[in-house]
Parts: structure tokens; C-alpha cells; sequence
């Protein structure tokens, strides 16, 4: 299964379930990242990290440690 | 009766300016009891009997951030009459997440849909009559910006809350959910003593949420049987029971939008294309500090030294202090009278008010970066760097206002949501030059280093920054600071043209505030040393070198001989420079003798140059650039803080860290130059230093990797 953190920019992927607990998980998936939802991966910031997504119509930054638990397909 | 109308909704929803339309000049800002969470509250334009409360700008009713707890509870203990619900209509998916949340607590809802112009320039329609029944609750149009749609939305919560009509949540979860939280309902009734309440506890329940079952003393019986029912529900969904509410409540949302919402399929929406050139890999860095030094030629450089030049050299020096110096003779006013006015008050006061219009200039600058959004894609841009250190990449945002003032620098630190990066962005944040501190590194440039000034401000700025990122290095690793780094979920909210008001109030807010520390704290300070130097302990006037404030400063400056400036003049004028920092050329200027010194006086250089030397005059800049900051800054910090306990060890690492950094440069710097000779302040400088080296390079041990090693030990045992 992949994670987030491995998907290029430009792809289009469909998230399965999220790891991790508590404060971090509850904020991302407050922010709209829930199973079954359609993430778009918009750009990397100039210095590698965080990431750049479109979801739900508009634009989220995370971290890549963070995308790390979101597992896509 | 008065009706309390509470305004709620996701940040950057145009929230703000939605509150200053409604409610005009008559705003009362505070804080919310116990917590540093700012709270506006402020009477609806043509109804005095109606208030309406400004609540923090969430994305959930979680228990995790302040703001949203400080929201939840006043939601359910002040209990407002009814809920103005603003949701971003160019964005209503993620902002109807909020609104799921709200209908549940029972008390009525109306909801606004707001930037609706966006929408509709977007082609976007968005069917009103289908979305208020699938809510539950009214839905008006309304432009914050342009003011439309306003009237309806408070006429209706008016009426609503006249008529006590209750919201009722449209939405079910899926049946084995609403099973349980009936069960659950069941199982708490006896607890819950305000029904309308019910659902909503029910919900939180379900999520095994902290801060609610904290509150709610709940049987342990009961506790039980309400775990079994969420264990049974869990093991049926295949999920934990806070990350079923969130799905289905997101479920539910799609379902509506599926309905209610008909876009308009187009390519990239103006926003994407300034997005995609603002944040692009390879031009990202280069606009950034391009906007960086627009802002600092601007408003520091170029058009800050014109107003400035003239508020100090006409306004006050040609204007004000002949007038008011003819005015008081030709009353007849006893000399000591007129020295205190002309002398003591103008002459601080003025080379301080001298600022205002710069600050205002920057102020101007910042505002437009927020209102305009790049400020979320600077903390997306610096992020990197910022987490290496400690911080988060929001703390860009305190750092770069601090950079105009600590005060709001320090007041900014509130968009960090975790903890830990919070504090450590306070601590640091001030050690950035604010605008009050560039008098100091003028008038040392000045006076010291006039033919190779140039590389003075900049160093300043470096010497800052290098130690923002040496006490994040150095914290992180303290039993302060050990833990986790902060999650980084943050929105990057559209780009759009800042209105022209929301700049200017902003811009008013905070000049303001600069204004009011200038005509109060700065005006008895000025006074109280204008006493201090006048005045000797016979209370008859003396020359300063007898006065109070000169056995003063020769008491405490011993203190200050090893970083070289250890003559009373300098001693005073740090410690008023706590003051206030622009107070350090201000008391200059008394202690001179010279009436409305601006820091660029040739008189007051000429005072200074003969009182220091290179390496001193440096020593003491940085260690009143890094030390404690002005009073106004230490209250911003205590506010923010919460409490004492961290305001001292705040406020007592900054000055500990200005001495040893200052002790190091004089010492150091001198016996490099041949300045000063080897001496016992030579080996504690070189103590200092290899023991700041040892802290910056020490390996770092997270709290976590204890405990696996003593779960290791056990095993072996």
C-alpha cells in the first residue's frame, strides 16, 4: 500500500484509511482527508518539503512525515 | 433583554470583515477568561440591544486547540440566542464540516453564505431552497466585502432568536451509529440536564472526546456500558468512533453539495495561476525576498526615513517644541517647568512619535501580505527551515511582524496552533530588530561606524536571526521543549485583492496600539527620567552628574564593565531602553542635554562616539537588541503565555543570553582587535562560548527513546 508521502505530483489518488491517532489524525481528517476521498497532488514547496494537495476544492499543506499516514490507492 | 448573537466560523471565511461591517466602531476586544484566545465582541449597527460575539475562526468543535475548546464552551455554557454561521461559499465543502457540528448543540442557526460573488463570477450556482432544507436552517447570500446580504441574515437571527425556534439537525449517521448514540442518549439522560443538549453529548461521547468526559461525572458503571456500546459500534464499522462521526459526517456533506451545488467546470481559476508562479520550485525563494525587500525599502529604507525626517525635524523640531517652549514663557512658567515639558516629555516622547508614521507604513505592508493570503504561503515556503529548528513554519509570520513590532510580533504567535511551537516562537521571536530598535542600531551605526555603516543594520538583523535559530537548536533539547514536533496541516486560503478598509483598520489597530505605548508607558518613563536626571537626591534640580539617576546608573554599572560599556549614561539607558527600546535614544538625548535627539543628531553621535569604543559600542547595541524587551512586549508575552511562570523564564533566558552574547563579542572581539587585553573576562567569555557550543552540539535525546530503552532493560532483566 502506498502513502501519500510517495505519490508524485500530478497524480490523482483516492485515500484508504489513515494511521496514526489522537490531535494529528483528528486535524487531518477534520481538514477533509477521509476515506474514499480524491487527493490531488499539487506541488512540492521549493525547499522539499511540505506538500501541496488539492482536496475537497481547495488547497492543504502538509508535511510529508504527516502524509505519511494517509494511505492511498 | 439583550439578544447575543455569536458569529462562528472556518478561518478565513471573511469573518473579520463580516465582524467590523456589522458592528462598525463600537467593537470591545478582550480575552477570552483563563486562555490567550482573543475575544471581539461589539453592538449591531442600529440596535443597541443586540451584541454580537466574535468567536475564533475553527474548522471543528474538536477538543485539541485552544480556540475550539474556548468556542465549544461558550457555545454550550454562555449559551448565545442563536448562531450566525458564516460559510465560504467558494469553498462551502470543508466550511459545511463546521456547520454539521453547529445545528447539533441546539441552539438556532442562520447560515451566510458568504463571498458569494466569488461564486457567481466562477459561474458556480448554488441552490439556496435545497440547501437550507438539507441543513436544517436558513441560508442567505451574503458579500462581507461588499456589504450585501448583511441586513437579512441579522433580521433573521433576530426574529429566530425572538421566537426561540430551535435548528434541527437534518443529518443521521448510519444506522449502527445512530443506534449507539441512542443507546448512549439513554444511558447519560440523568446526567445531562439541559435536553437540547442532548445529541451533542451523545455525539462527544461516541468520540470518547477528553475534555467532555472530564466535565461530565459519569458513573463507572455507566462508563461501562457506554464503552461496550462504542466497542460494538467500532468493531461493526471497522474504524474508531471519532474517525466514524468525521467520515460520516463528510459522507453527509458530499451528499448535499452532490445536490445543491452545479459548478462550472473551468480550467485554473485566477488564484491557480498566481499560485503556481508565487509558490514554483525555482521562483518561490526569489519572489519571497523580492515582497521581503519591497517591504524593508519601503517602508525602512526609503519612504519611513522620508516621514520619519520630517515628523522628527519639522513637526516636532520646527512646530511643536518652539510653540510649546514660547507658549510656556510667555505664561511665565518656571524654568524647571519648561525643561520638563520641552526637554524631558517632547524630547523623549518626540524622537519616539517620530516612528509612528514608519511603523504605519510597514503595519500597511503586512496587512496587505495577510489580507492577500501570501502570508500562509510564506509559512509554506520557510516551513523546512522553521521545523529544523524547533519552530513551525507559521512562525515565519510573528518573526516578520516582530520585525516591525514585538508587541503584535508576539500576538501573531497565536496562528500556531501547538503548543510547544508557540512558545519557543514568543521566547525567540523578539530577538528579531523590531521597528523601535532601529534608533539604537542607527545611532550606534551612526556615532561608531559612520564611514562603513552600511553593514551595520544587516548585521543586526543576522545577529538576531542567528539567535532565533540558536535557541531553537538549543531549547528543543531542554526538558522545556522535549517532545514531538507540531502537525503542519494548514490551509492555503485563495489569493484575492485586499480590501481597501480591512488594510486600513488593520493598519489603525495596530499604529494604534504603537500610539498608545508612546503616549503612556513611554510618557511617564520619559518624565520619571527626566525627574531621575534633573533632580538630586535633595530634590533640588543638579546637574546630571550628581543627579538620582547618575548614583543609579554608577550602582548597577559594574554589572555591564565586562561587555564594556560600564559607565552610568549606558547603565540608564539600558535599563530605560526595558522601558521601552526607543527609550535608549531618547535617554540619550536627556542625558546629553540635547531636547528632541533623533538618533541621527550630529550633536547626540558626537556625545555617544566619545563614550564608547568600536567593539563596546557593538557589545552594547546586541545586548540591547537580544535582552528583554519593552515592557508592552513583556505584557504581550505574559498574555500569550498565560502566566508568569513562563514570562520569567522567557523574559530571563533573553536578557541571560544578551549578556553572554554581548560579554562574548567584547571580550572576544576586543582581544582579536588589541582593544581590551587578556583577562579573567577573557576566559569567561571563553567558558561562555564553549558552553554555548556544547549546547548547540550536544546529541539530541527525545523523551521517547528513554523509554524504550528502560522497556529494553526489563526485557533483558
Amino acid at each position: 500500500m502506498r502513502t501519500l508521502k510517495t505519490i508524485n505530483c500530478g497524480e490523482t489518488v483516492t485515500v484508504v484509511k489513515l494511521s496514526g491517532e489522537g490531535a494529528i489524525k483528528r486535524r487531518i481528517m477534520d481538514m477533509g482527508i477521509t476515506k474514499g476521498t480524491s487527493i490531488y497532488v499539487r506541488k512540492v514547496a521549493p525547499l522539499g518539503d511540505p506538500v501541496e494537495v488539492t482536496v475537497r476544492g481547495y488547497e492543504l499543506s502538509l508535511r510529508k512525515a504527516d502524509a505519511e499516514m494517509i494511505l492511498v490507492d | 433583554m439583550a439578544i447575543k448573537i455569536a458569529l462562528a466560523g472556518n478561518p478565513n471565511c471573511g469573518k473579520t470583515t463580516m465582524f467590523n461591517e456589522l458592528t462598525g466602531s463600537s467593537q470591545y476586544v478582550g480575552n477570552w477568561p483563563g486562555v490567550t484566545v482573543e475575544k471581539k465582541e461589539g453592538k449591531l449597527k442600529g440596535h443597541r440591544d443586540v451584541i454580537i460575539m466574535d468567536l475564533p475562526g475553527i474548522y471543528s468543535l474538536s477538543p485539541y486547540t485552544l480556540e475550539e475548546v474556548v468556542t465549544r464552551n461558550y457555545l454550550l455554557n454562555d449559551r448565545p440566542d442563536v448562531i450566525i454561521n458564516l460559510v465560504d461559499a467558494s469553498n462551502i465543502e470543508r466550511n459545511l464540516y463546521l456547520t454539521t457540528q453547529l445545528v447539533e448543540i441546539g441552539i438556532p442557526v442562520v447560515i451566510a453564505l458568504n463571498m458569494i460573488d466569488i461564486v457567481r463570477k466562477n459561474g458556480d450556482k448554488i441552490n439556496l431552497e435545497k440547501l437550507s432544507k438539507e441543513l436544517g436552517c436558513e441560508v442567505y447570500e451574503t458579500s462581507a466585502l461588499k456589504g450585501s446580504g448583511l441586513k437579512e441574515v441579522t433580521d433573521k437571527a433576530i426574529a429566530l432568536a425572538k421566537s426561540k425556534a430551535k435548528t434541527i439537525p437534518q443529518h443521521t449517521f448510519d444506522n449502527v451509529v445512530e443506534n449507539g448514540l441512542a443507546q448512549i442518549e439513554v444511558a447519560v439522560d440523568s446526567i445531562i440536564s439541559n435536553k437540547e443538549q442532548s445529541r451533542w453529548y451523545a455525539i462527544k461521547i461516541f468520540e470518547r472526546d477528553e475534555k467532555v468526559l472530564e466535565q461530565l461525572t459519569i458513573d463507572s458503571s455507566i462508563k461501562q456500558k457506554v464503552e461496550e456500546i462504542i466497542v460494538a459500534c467500532e468493531a461493526d464499522m471497522d474504524d474508531d468512533s471519532e474517525s466514524i462521526i468525521t467520515n460520516e459526517r463528510y459522507i453527509y456533506i458530499g451528499k448535499i453539495i452532490k445536490k445543491c451545488l452545479n459548478k462550472k467546470q473551468v480550467g485554473m481559476t485566477t488564484s491557480d495561476k498566481i499560485d503556481r508562479i508565487v509558490t514554483n520550485r525555482w521562483l518561490a525563494l526569489p519572489i519571497f525576498v523580492v515582497v521581503m525587500f519591497i517591504v524593508y525599502f519601503v517602508s525602512v529604507s526609503w519612504l519611513g526615513t522620508i516621514v520619519t525626517d520630517w515628523t522628527n525635524d519639522t513637526l516636532f523640531g520646527a512646530w511643536i517644541q518652539p510653540a510649546v517652549g514660547d507658549f510656556l514663557a510667555n505664561v511665565g512658567a518656571a524654568e524647571w517647568l519648561q525643561s520638563l515639558v520641552v526637554d524631558g516629555i517632547i524630547g523623549g516622547v518626540g524622537a519616539v512619535l517620530g516612528f509612528v508614521p514608519q511603523m504605519m507604513i510597514l503595519f500597511f505592508f503586512l496587512s496587505i501580505l495577510e489580507d492577500c493570503g501570501y502570508m500562509a504561503r510564506v509559512a509554506f515556503i520557510m516551513d523546512r527551515i522553521f521545523r529544523k529548528f524547533g519552530l513551525s513554519g507559521k512562525s515565519f509570520i510573528p518573526m516578520l511582524i516582530a520585525s516591525g513590532c514585538g508587541v503584535p510580533g508576539v500576538m501573531a504567535s497565536r496562528t500556531i496552533e501547538q503548543d510547544k511551537d508557540r512558545k519557543m516562537t514568543i521566547m525567540t521571536t523578539t530577538f528579531i530588530p523590531c521597528g523601535a530598535k532601529l534608533p539604537i542600531i542607527a545611532l550606534i551605526a551612526g556615532a561608531m561606524f559612520a564611514e562603513k555603516s552600511w553593514w551595520v543594520a544587516p548585521s543586526a538583523y543576522f545577529l538576531g536571526i542567528a539567535m532565533v535559530l540558536f535557541s531553537g537548536i538549543v531549547l528543543k533539547k531542554t526538558r522545556l521543549f522535549l517532545g514531538d514536533p507540531a502537525p503542519f496541516v494548514m490551509e492555503l486560503p485563495q489569493y484575492h485583492v485586499p480590501g481597501a478598509k480591512g488594510v486600513l483598520i488593520h493598519m489603525w489597530e495596530r499604529g494604534k496600539a504603537f500610539i498608545i505605548k508612546a503616549g503612556t508607558i513611554i510618557f511617564v518613563a520619559c518624565g520619571v527620567i527626566w525627574f531621575l536626571s534633573s533632580f538630586g537626591w535633595n530634590l533640588q534640580m543638579a546637574e546630571e552628574g550628581d543627579s538620582i539617576l547618575a548614583s543609579i546608573g554608577n550602582v548597577i554599572a559594574p554589572i555591564f564593565a565586562p561587555l564594556g560599556f560600564g559607565n552610568w549614561k549606558a547603565a540608564v539607558a539600558t535599563v530605560t531602553g526595558l522601558v521601552a527600546k526607543e527609550n535608549v535614544v531618547g535617554t540619550f538625548g536627556v542625558l546629553f542635554g540635547i531636547s528632541e535627539a533623533a538618533e541621527d543628531d550630529p550633536a547626540l553621535l558626537a556625545q555617544v562616539a566619545s563614550m564608547f569604543t568600536v567593539i563596546s559600542a557593538y557589545a552594547f547595541m546586541a545586548f540591547n537588541l537580544l535582552c528583554a524587551p519593552c515592557f508592552a512586549a513583556i505584557g504581550a508575552i505574559k498574555r500569550e503565555m498565560g502566566g508568569w511562570k513562563w514570562t520569567l523564564i522567557a523574559v530571563g533566558y533573553q536578557t541571560v543570553l544578551a549578556y553572554a552574547v554581548a560579554l562574548i563579542i567584547f571580550q572576544l572581539g576586543g582581544l582579536v582587535t588589541g582593544a581590551v587585553s587578556f583577562g579573567p573576562g577573557t576566559i569567561a567569555a571563553l567558558l561562555v562560548l564553549g558552553f554555548m557550543l556544547w549546547m548547540l552540539f550536544r546529541p539530541y535525546k527525545p523523551v521517547k527513546k528513554e523509554k524504550v530503552l528502560s522497556a529494553g532493560g526489563q526485557v533483558n532483566v
